[in-house]
């Protein structure tokens, strides 16, 4: 016991502050934030997976019903979507240098323009949203995708039932989606404050580097959303 | 993650930062032109080249010294091939019956 304590007290004079005792050198606490963080992410993988494995079966088996009601749904809107979230990831990196070069107002800079392209994902995703309800393209009792031709077949109409899945897919796919982008806000709401603070240095920015593995994950989420929602048959 | 006496990483971000861009209008304006059944594959490849990107660049697992970690990605993409190939041959195959 009291060698335990020599060393606690040995660890607490020699390093950095934001060194926990169990760990031996700052380099491996980040790996295994990082390594931490990577297995979430993994069963995060699974949990989409599953989504997307049904989203293949059923475009396989009601391609046609697929390919009208994705033509309903914004490929401008979900394009921009795309190219707001992936400037987010740049200025989620950028925010991460920021810190390793002791650059603080950058640093604040870069992770405000985060949020704000983060917050204008989701004002877009709500307007898209919005013409999906007017339609009455949301799945339920009101919903109706009745007489909506198939892209190529302009005599052949859509099955509503069929167009319903798809219009169940989007929705808890985009929303589940949705739902991590509102948790990586509140992330880095978070971060916003610890860098205000002070806290981050060349030596400890390991809550920036595991928020940013999470921002990138959800951008990576989309980046597959995109053209498998918004992009089925859309040649005229 | 990165390496603080390497020069700076700057210009690579800005580059992958230009070819996710470049990759999401290529995606939406090859969605307009019909290739039949290679339409699904070309938007598949270009979204999981801009995956890659990501993956490697931003999310720095090219240069993580931690091994482990790169098993971990590894094993999560087998996992998720799993879980889609082994669903799609079952339910591709139910036809033939």
């Amino acid at each position: 016991m009291s060698d335990s304590t020599v060393v606690g007290l040995h660890h607490q004079e020699e390093h950095h502050p934001e060194l926990l005792h169990h760990f031996a050198e700052p380099q491996q606490q980040r790996d295994s934030a990082s390594l931490g963080m990577w297995i979430f992410l993994a069963t995060e993988v699974m949990f989409f997976g599953g989504l997307f494995c049904a989203y293949l079966i059923y475009r396989g088996w009601y391609y046609p019903d697929f390919a009208a009601a994705s033509k309903s749904i914004s490929a401008s809107l979900g394009g921009t979507n795309t190219a707001v979230l992936i400037c987010s990831s740049l200025t989620v990196v950028l925010a991460i240098w920021a810190a390793q070069t002791s650059r603080r107002a950058l640093l604040l800079i870069m992770l405000v323009l985060t949020m704000i392209f983060g917050v204008a994902f989701l004002g877009i995703k709500s307007i898209e949203y919005k013409q999906k309800f007017d339609e009455h393209h949301v799945p339920g009792a009101s919903f109706n995708f009745e007489h909506e031709s198939v892209p190529g077949h302009p005599d052949q109409y859509a099955n509503p039932r069929h167009a319903e899945i798809f219009f169940a897919l989007y929705f808890i796919m985009t929303g589940l989606h949705a739902l991590h982008m509102i948790i990586g806000l509140g992330i880095f709401s978070w971060l916003l404050w610890m860098a205000w603070k002070g806290r981050f240095t060349p030596e400890y920015h390991t809550p920036l580097e595991i928020g940013g593995l999470y921002w990138h994950f959800v951008d990576i989420v989309w980046i597959y959303l995109f053209p498998l929602l918004y992009l089925i048959d859309r040649h005229p | 993650m990165s390496d603080h006496s390497k020069s700076s990483p700057l210009p690579m971000y800005f580059m992958v930062w230009g070819a996710l861009l470049l990759g999401t209008f290529i995606t939406y304006e090859v969605a307009k032109i019909d290739l039949g059944v290679f339409n699904s594959a070309v938007a598949l490849i270009i979204a999981t080249t801009k995956a890659l990107l990501v993956t490697l660049f931003f999310m720095h697992v090219k240069g993580a010294h931690e091994k482990l970690l790169k098993l971990v990605v590894i094993s999560t993409i087998f996992f998720l091939f799993i879980l889609l190939a082994l669903s799609m041959a079952d339910y591709g195959t139910r036809a033939w019956s």
